[in-house]
């Protein structure tokens, strides 16, 4: 009963959505004409990025802090070393692990080097700089991780900590996170570094803490 | 007139209404987790698909999306953590059912 009644009401939900959307009138804001306007002062040549580290510096800001409050909590929680539950892996896998991870690397930094002009930039490449990680960790190659050292912990709070300074150095030259135009393209670059390597820490991380092991290298 | 962003936009709406059903019917915890993130998942299909509704693409919307992946990553990794811990203390997977008298 109560299953067809939630079944029901998802349908109706989703007609009455998709109805709405048919009649959409134009966007009452419409943002396109001022981020085009404004690319040449953003100091890169890609709007997504333009407006990710440049004109709303705050959500991205925000989102890295979201990222390190979440791995806080999950080291919070605290994991008790359960029995590795990944079988050692089969040398072939290795193998392949071992010869696809410097292939990651190097297409990880292209995408970061490549956000200022086309679709890229540190989230990707944090992305795949964290899979290669976990890539290691699941075939036997990458032990999980257990309290963090503070080598460990300076890695997973470095970015956020060179995009905060940034944004406060800059405040002598207006409002925070607005970037000085001769300099932007180079901030920008800097902060986009930082969190790459952050990011693929916090990431690595996210998954790492959670299938902490007894065992490591088998 | 059926164009990719009316496409897209549609897709995201019947997953919305999908994954909220599913975390109202849904009693294993992973299930929900999986059920909000397919709910999460729509809501991106749509702001994609209405960014894309005129000639040019709005990049303000686009950028909103990346950063709401980032968040979901963070906020499933978190329920995880803590539904591993429930396991781990109580061995259920799912909420204790209070019966409304």
């Amino acid at each position: 009963m109560k299953r067809w009644s939630v079944i029901l009401a998802a349908i109706a939900l989703s007609v009455a959505l998709i109805l709405a959307i048919l009649e959409l009138g134009p966007a009452g804001i419409d943002l396109r004409l001022p981020v085009a306007e404004n690319m040449a002062s953003s100091g890169v040549t890609h709007p997504v990025t333009a407006v990710l580290l440049n004109f709303r510096g705050y959500d991205t800001l925000l989102e890295v802090a979201v990222l390190l409050i979440a791995l806080f909590g999950i080291l919070a929680v605290g994991m008790e070393p359960l029995p590795s539950l990944v079988k050692p892996a089969d040398p072939m896998l290795q193998r392949l692990a071992r010869f696809a991870c410097p292939l990651v690397i190097v297409a990880g930094v292209y995408l970061l080097w490549a956000g200022a002009f086309r679709p890229g930039g540190a989230f990707q490449a944090g992305a795949l700089l964290a899979a290669a990680i976990v890539l290691l960790h699941l075939s036997g190659l990458w032990p999980g991780w257990g309290t963090p050292s503070w080598r460990q912990r300076l890695l997973l709070s470095g970015g956020f900590a060179v995009f905060l300074a940034v944004s406060v150095a800059m405040m002598g030259f207006g409002a925070l996170l607005e970037y000085p135009q001769a300099y932007a393209g180079l901030l920008i670059l800097l902060i986009e570094s930082g969190l790459t390597l952050s990011l693929a820490a916090i990431l690595a991380g996210l998954f790492l803490f959670l299938s902490r092991d007894t065992g490591g290298n088998p | 007139m059926i164009n990719s962003s009316l496409v897209f936009t549609i897709t995201g709406i019947v997953l919305f209404a999908m994954g909220a059903a599913a975390v109202i019917m849904m009693n294993n915890l992973l299930r929900r987790i999986l059920a909000f993130n397919l709910m999460g998942s729509g809501i991106f299909l749509v702001l994609v698909g209405l960014a894309q509704r005129q000639d040019a693409v709005d990049p303000v919307p686009q950028a909103m999306v990346l950063t709401g992946i980032v968040v979901a990553v963070a906020a499933t990794a978190l329920a995880l953590a803590l539904v591993r811990k429930l396991h781990a203390l109580s061995g259920r997977l799912d909420l204790p059912r209070r019966d409304n008298g």
